[in-house]
């Protein structure tokens, strides 16, 4: 069972998209729509039918842009100020005017949204400002109708193939470098374009649970995919935004304030009162979550005890069947009833996630990233609090603008030394017969990764975090060894979340400022400084190998904020008004 | 270093007198995004899905796509 096989198959193709999840089926589906005779290949770690965050679908779209109910205008101006300023606007501004397009598309492949009496989308408010959030009420078939897309449309699939690296030559993309999770076999694919979506970095953080299986995302999204742009020679921005997110404790699955606040719910402390103004996840309202969890009326609670029983019945019919089925097994276990108590909640270990935050790998309003020809979408791509919908629709912008780059385009030249080097690399744990096995490893970052690098950020304590994480890592390479095919997929895990965190320790130790509440939250640099700090972070591969760092200057906003506005989001806590005593 | 083989309850578990392994069905270990399911052999030579790796993440494809409801998964023992 999982034997390791010796073997290399060498395959050529248009364009490649990597990652089966949610942007890589809409990017390969659109990829062959614009140039039907394109040899597309969608490759999978997992399985395309159940793959990436969504395996189980989705309860809602959290960032609906529809006609009558919200502007492309508002909304970018909604997220520049919930990201605290630091974001190029015509990516968002350009997902805000064209999501539409793909909610109908979406409802055209079977996937329902939430209509109210009048037949028009019931679009609920959780925003600080506008109103954006469409439930759906049979968003468990979202897998199913995209696979049933990707059948009909004849997509080349490939699953079970992790792609490890990406080639480069003549200053291009040229393909990429897979190694089969179940033979270990090699697969190199020449590309003219590669799209990568290929997730969160969620296993990067230790769950409070110790459980490495128990993340807030799948931990299947290991964020390999930051590790493969970062050695491509991309530009990843702001990964010192980290993703940190509330959730029911232990559980570690969101509490979905997404979907009981519009009924009613909402999040309260120990006392059970309010103390957040809106529910909508950002930097700020995270950190004023930390601050309820360590002060004395913590910890956190949802409440939902108050509701009439229909009301709760009908957040438990969505909570249960869509995105993390699994909560409602979960609360029988604890003999906790959303009518009868409050539901303890915590907050997530660390990740990095554009879907909730902004960090990632850097795109522009066409999905390119700073490497000719290789793109990037959904929540590995920099475009801020794109969600669902933001991966389907950067999904979109990648798959049509690399079908018309690899358009009467040559496959690039490359130095056939690159796939030498990596078979080295990655077979190198398969030839040891003692060592450490990967488990051990990833469980001492991760605990690392906790210890030294989670807010508040403390640079002495991050410095401490790199020489620890250094050691982690010559053992890594020296010394951590896999008995089977399964095990060395694990293997090439740690080493992406080790890349990782020693991205994020280097990307927070730059930015000598706070910003984005709690995300990055720096003890010794209090508050936001504008005057050398309102810029990108950019990440990249320096000349001599290491991890280089340099501002870049944000574009010009296409859409005004005002001074007034700009504020809108810092003030997250809840003033109750003061009792009138006679 | 030496190796030691520590003992895990795992979260999935498979009814061997419903599932259909020894009629080719791997519906299970196929739509796992882990990939922790694989087809193991009984002793009385029937085969049969089996957890084999603990990386769950309780996420349920398996449970729900099973076409006999041979699977059940339950939360993970250390956040139960």
């Amino acid at each position: 069972m999982d034997d390791i096989c010796e073997g290399s198959t060498t395959i050529e193709c248009d364009v490649l998209v990597i990652g089966g999840g949610t942007a890589g089926p809409m990017a390969a589906l659109k990829a062959k729509k614009e140039n039907p005779d394109a040899n597309i290949v969608l490759l999978e770690k997992a399985n395309v039918k159940r793959s990436g965050a969504i395996c189980m679908g989705m309860d809602g779209l959290n960032n609906a842009v529809i006609p009558g109910y919200a502007t492309p205008e508002q909304y970018t101006k909604e997220i520049t100020i919930a990201n605290d300023g630091i974001v190029d606007q015509e990516a968002v501004f350009r997902y805000a005017s064209e999501c539409y397009e793909v909610i109908q598309e979406l409802d055209s492949f079977g996937i329902r949204f939430q209509k109210d009496e009048n037949g028009e989308f019931d679009v609920k408010k959780v925003h600080h400002i506008g109103t954006y959030v469409l439930p759906m009420p049979n968003g468990d078939t979202v897998k199913k109708a995209l696979y049933r897309q990707l059948r009909k449309a004849r997509i080349n699939i490939s699953n079970r193939f992790m792609a490890t690296r990406l080639l480069t030559g003549e200053g291009r993309i040229a393909g990429a470098l897979c190694v089969n999770t179940r033979t270990a076999e090699f697969l190199v694919i020449k590309a003219k374009a590669v799209i990568m979506c290929m997730g969160a970095a969620g296993r990067l953080g230790l769950p409070t649970s110790g459980y490495l299986y128990g993340t807030y995302e799948n931990p299947v999204n290991s964020g390999d995919g930051y590790a493969m742009a970062y050695h491509a020679g991309a530009d990843l921005a702001n990964l010192e935004c980290y993703q940190i997110n509330p959730l029911i404790k232990d559980y570690n699955g969101p509490a979905c304030a997404y979907v009981a606040g519009p009924l009613g719910g909402y999040t309260a402390n120990g006392d059970g009162d309010r103390f957040i103004e809106c529910d909508y996840w950002s930097g700020q309202m995270m950190q004023e979550f930390y601050d309820e969890l360590q002060s004395g009326k913590g910890p956190v609670f949802l409440k939902l005890n108050h509701l009439a029983e229909e009301t709760v019945s009908e957040i438990e019919r969505v909570l249960h069947i869509v995105e993390r089925p699994s909560r409602g097994m979960f609360h029988e276990g604890r003999g906790t009833d959303y009518r009868k108590q409050m539901i303890e909640m915590h907050i997530s270990e660390i990740g990095f996630c554009s879907g909730h935050s902004a960090s990632g790998v850097f795109v522009d309003e066409n999905a390119r990233t700073s490497v000719a020809g290789l793109y990037a979408a959904g929540d590995m791509a920099n475009v801020p609090h794109n969600y669902m919908l933001g991966a389907f629709t950067n999904g979109c912008f990648a798959g049509k603008d690399a079908a018309q780059y690899a358009l009467n385009l040559d496959f690039a030249k490359f130095d056939d030394e690159q796939i030498e080097l990596e078979k080295q690399r990655v077979l190198a744990p398969t030839k040891r017969s003692d060592g450490i096995p990967p488990n051990q490893i990833e469980y001492k970052i991760r605990r690392l990764v906790n210890d030294y690098l989670q807010p508040p950020k403390v640079t002495r304590k991050m410095e401490l975090g790199l020489t620890r994480l250094a050691e982690a890592r010559d053992d890594m390479e020296n010394n951590m060894m896999v008995s089977n095919s399964h095990e060395l997929m694990r293997a090439l895990e740690v080493s992406s979340i080790i890349d990782c965190a020693e991205m994020a320790a280097v990307a927070s130790l730059y930015r000598t400022e706070s910003r984005w509440g709690l995300y990055h939250n720096r003890v010794e640099y209090e508050g936001k400084n504008n005057e050398d700090w309102f810029c990108h972070a950019i990440l990249s591969k320096g000349k001599n190998g290491d991890y280089s760092m340099r501002k870049k200057a944000i574009k010009p906003y296409v859409v005004d904020i005002e001074e007034h506005e700009a504020s809108a989001y810092d003030n997250q806590r809840f003033v109750a008004e003061e009792s009138v005593t006679s | 270093m030496p190796l030691a083989e520590t003992l895990t309850s795992v979260p999935v578990v498979i009814d061997d007198d419903k599932c259909i392994a020894n009629k080719g069905c791997t519906v299970c270990v196929d739509v796992c995004p882990l990939d922790v399911l694989r087809i193991v052999d009984l002793a009385d030579g029937t085969k049969t899905a089996r957890m084999t790796y603990d990386e769950c993440w309780y996420c349920m494809p398996c449970q729900a796509d099973c076409p006999t409801k041979a699977v059940t998964v339950s939360i993970p023992y250390l956040l139960k």
